[in-house]
């Protein structure tokens, strides 16, 4: 007797909707292992890591601004994955567009600029982290270079270009010589939805987004054109899609997104440019794409999901003195889990009987 | 203990001669999930004799020589060589028992010489050199030459077939299975393969032969095992039935016959290639030569040759996935469109068809609306200001359903979950539907059951009735002779001038494939047609 995969006939929608929640189940399993390997009671370590953050008013917001970067990267993460292009640089992305819109927060403190400064900061930090994911994208379908490997390489990049701004030329003279710039003026913050609160217009900005973009892979042809190209390039190609305009067009928007997603919690929950502004969201966000089916709804929420971590992590810490990076190990292992799970979309588990009893019988 | 002992006869170099079948099994089943492959098979196989395996696509004749072969395992039943049972762990125990197969896709590594490439489907241990004497003699005592140094890629189809039945032969097999060897053979090549056979079958060897070429088998096989549906329909001799008996057993009814109609018009022409010439896209592609040729609405030309003599290219050229330098060289309905994309040749009017159904033809993961769209969305009012109207889509699947009477589980299935004949029923009818003026098809009826073949080359004629011009590439002679008006052939990118097909001879064709050209007063014949 034998355990095989065997190909299913056609892909299984059910399974399609319940894998990522088996792939969480069975990596709650392992972290209650890990838990008690580590000599904490895991009913108290889930509880701190997944109701506590629910019961409070201002965990459920700090939920929703974790959550408001990763759906935001990870959407425009789910273009490039559905067309074949491997954006693994988002972390870079959304640095470049921290940075490019802080630009405009420095060059304005304290000159009275008008309204205008907010929305051309979203602007420049759209464009910049779009024109960084350009580079490649370009390379790729210029020179066949791995988009895998540049698009990770310029991670670094980005990371140390912030170090170097907010350690030079835009360090805040009155900032003790810590490597960070002044406080943004108010007309270059992310306005709150609550008076005293946490959440900020960066989450309704997301939820648009995952709008959008539901919207276009479901109902318009650029979308249709987007799919085709990564599930069978050939017939996309007989269809009369350009799959090298389309990983063109994939990296712009998902560095676009990125950039806003970097320029919105510079400008929102932290207030100031300085290092180490991102728990590594780029990179988290591919965890959400993968989490959430590469569908947009299903992004928004992989994307609180993962947010929940991320402070149920916190909690954990304050509370058991379990260690931050436990958050990671979770969400690796998470991943792990979801790609494994996935192969059930397309392949059943089927138990063998051998015929050799039959074959010896005749015989 | 089995009830003969094998006999092992002196004369015949210590082939097998027993009184019982050289292999036999006995309610051989293959089941994948819920689908029986082979239900219960039932076949013996004699020394000296040339064995049919007939059925249409679908019919389980793969499987049951994988399972003969030892590359799957049965689900039941038995196979007994020289009357012992036997459960073969792969194909390299099945090749040291001594049977051989020779596949339909060959593989063979292009940038490797023939020897080398003899060398690495061997599983012996004799020395480079030793192996390479030995497969220069195997070639000549058979007749099949070979050069041992040249690299794959320098031979033709037919040289390469060489390469694999000579490697099987060098494993010195009681029992050989050829699968669809005439596939990818001109006539002449066919007839020359046969000589080979009936040689090999005097040397007291059973060979297996997987076809569904009617006459052929009826020329060369000793007995024939039909199956259909996975089951076993009659063992007979090939030679006591017509063609027509044998088709029925194959298909378990009669075929609708192709008609058709009487005096089509041709009007003006609708597809012109003027000079064509293009390098090839791929290290050992093939480079198309100074293709010119006219078509005219009303009309079907037939394009035959041996795989990989261009049609590819060919194809690839006049959809537009390959562009052309110079406009004038593809003209359809009165515009240049050689360096049109396939996009606007579809707004002209042009509607293409590709061999491979899965993958190029259709996204297999996608839905069938979806794959209407696919080719539709140019010129089919199925997008509206960038959106996708989903009604029209379906509406063209349920148009393709209805017409071309594709069979399918739901309405709007996996392009993937549906068979062959179904898929490609569905493929030609989202063409057709869109009253192309140009259609260029390729293999239309490659792999597919027969009465989906009926369907499709029905389709095809009704369409030139229409007033459409329509490109057939085909390497089933029988196929173009059945619906073409005239017949061209492909041979080194080089399209030989059309032939009427009144006056397109099997013999005639067949030098043609083979890059002969012919008599200067027949060629002349040939351009005033």
């Amino acid at each position: 007797m034998q355990l095989v995969l065997e190909k299913r006939a056609e892909r299984s929608n059910t399974i399609a909707l319940i894998s990522p929640l088996i792939a969480i189940g069975l990596t709650i399993l392992t972290m209650v292992i890990l838990f008690a390997i580590l000599g904490k009671n895991p009913l108290l370590a889930l509880h701190a890591y997944f109701i506590a953050p629910l019961t409070d008013s201002y965990s459920l917001q700090e939920i929703a601004v974790k959550a408001t970067p990763l759906v935001m990267i990870a959407i425009g993460l789910s273009l490039c994955y559905l067309a074949n292009a491997w954006n693994i640089g988002a972390e870079g992305q959304f640095l470049i567009g921290a940075v490019a819109g802080s630009w405009i927060a420095v060059k304005t403190q304290g000159t009275d600029a008008g309204v205008w400064v907010l929305p051309v900061m979203l602007v420049l930090a759209a464009a910049a982290g779009a024109l960084y994911a350009l580079i490649p994208a370009i390379c790729k379908v210029k020179f066949g270079a791995s988009e895998i490997l540049t698009s990770l390489m310029l991670v670094y990049v980005a990371d140390l270009f912030l170090d170097y701004l907010v350690r030079g030329p835009w360090r805040d003279p009155h900032g003790f010589n810590f490597p960070t710039t002044a406080e943004f003026d108010p007309v270059a913050t992310v306005p709150l939805l609550i008076e005293g609160g946490r959440l900020h217009l960066g989450s309704i900005i997301a939820l648009l987004v995952v709008a959008a973009v539901a919207i276009l892979l479901g109902r318009t042809i650029k979308g249709f054109e987007i799919r085709v190209v990564g599930a069978a390039p050939r017939a996309a190609r007989f269809g009369g899609f350009n799959s090298n305009q389309l990983i063109i067009l994939t990296f712009a928007v998902s560095g676009a997104l990125a950039g806003v997603a970097g320029i919105i919690e510079v400008a929102g929950p932290i207030g100031h440019l300085q290092p180490g502004i991102s728990p590594g969201y780029g990179f988290t966000a591919i965890i959400v794409a993968f989490l959430g089916r590469l569908n947009p709804l299903g992004i928004l929420i992989a994307g609180l999901f993962l947010a929940l971590t991320f402070i149920g992590g916190e909690q954990a810490q304050i509370a058991m003195k379990i260690p931050l990076d436990v958050t990671k190990v979770f969400q690796g292992i998470l991943l792990f889990y979801v790609l494994a799970c996935d192969s059930l979309i397309l392949y059943r588990f089927k138990l063998v009987f051998p015929n050799r009893q039959v074959a010896r019988g005749a015989g | 203990m089995p009830a003969h002992q094998p006999m092992l006869d002196p004369t015949t170099n210590g082939l097998y001669s027993g009184e019982s079948p050289l292999l036999r099994t006995i309610g051989l089943t293959k089941r994948y999930g819920d689908f029986l492959a082979n239900d219960a098979i039932d076949i013996d196989i004699w020394p000296t004799e040339i064995h049919a395996l007939l059925g249409e696509n679908g019919a389980g004749k793969s499987t049951l020589v994988k399972a003969i072969y030892g590359l799957i395992q049965p689900s039941a039943g038995e196979i007994f060589w020289k009357s012992q049972p036997i459960v073969l762990s792969g194909p390299s125990e099945a090749r040291s028992r001594g049977i051989g197969m020779v596949f339909q896709h060959f593989s063979l590594f292009d940038n490797l010489t023939v020897a080398e490439n003899v060398a690495l489907g061997l599983d012996g241990r004799e020395s480079f050199k030793d192996m390479s004497a030995r497969l220069e003699q195997v070639s000549k005592t058979y007749g099949l030459p070979l050069d041992p140094k040249r690299e794959v890629w320098q031979l033709s189809v037919g040289e390469r077939q060489r390469i694999e039945i000579v490697r099987a032969l060098m494993q010195d097999p009681q029992f050989l299975i050829l699968d669809e060897p005439t596939a990818v053979l001109t006539p002449q090549e066919a007839d020359q393969l046969f000589i080979v056979l009936e040689r090999l079958k005097a040397e007291g060897r059973a060979i297996l032969y997987i076809s569904h070429k009617l006459e052929e088998v009826k020329r060369l096989c000793d007995t024939a095992t039909i199956l259909r549906g996975g089951k076993k329909v009659e063992t007979c001799n090939p030679r006591l039935e017509t063609a027509a008996s044998l088709a029925r057993m194959m298909v378990g009814g009669e075929i609708k016959q192709v008609k058709a109609a009487a005096g089509r018009q041709t009007t003006v022409p609708r597809l012109v290639v003027n000079d064509l010439s293009l390098a090839p896209a791929e290290p050992h592609g093939v480079r198309l030569e100074h293709i010119s040729f006219e078509l005219k609405g009303g009309e079907i030309l037939g394009i035959a040759g041996v795989a990989g003599n261009g049609q590819d290219e060919l194809f690839a050229a006049l959809s537009g996935e390959r562009l052309s330098k110079d406009p004038g060289t593809i003209v359809i309905e009165g515009l240049a469109a050689g360096h049109l994309s396939i996009t606007q040749r579809r707004k002209l009017g042009a509607a293409f068809v590709p061999e491979e159904r899965l993958g190029h033809g259709t996204a297999p993961r996608m839905k069938l609306s979806e794959n209407a769209l696919l080719t539709g969305h140019a010129a089919s009012g199925m997008v509206h200001h960038g959106f996708i109207d989903t009604a029209a889509t379906l509406k063209t699947v349920d148009r393709a359903t209805e017409t071309f009477d594709v069979r399918k589980a739901k309405r709007d299935p996996e392009a993937a979950s549906l068979s062959g004949g179904n898929l490609q029923k569905f493929i030609v009818g989202r063409e057709i539907l869109r009253n192309p003026a140009v259609l260029v098809v390729s293999q239309p009826t490659w792999g597919v059951d027969a009465g989906a073949a009926a369907v499709i080359r029905q389709a095809l004629l009704d369409l030139a009735t229409a007033g459409a011009a329509v490109l057939v590439t085909s390497q089933d002679l029988d196929e173009l002779a059945e619906i073409a008006d005239r017949i061209a052939v492909m041979f080194h990118g080089h399209l030989s001038a059309p032939l009427a097909t009144s006056e397109a001879t099997r013999e005639k064709l067949g030098l043609l494939m083979g890059g002969s050209t012919l008599e200067p007063k027949e060629a002349a014949h040939a351009v005033g047609a």
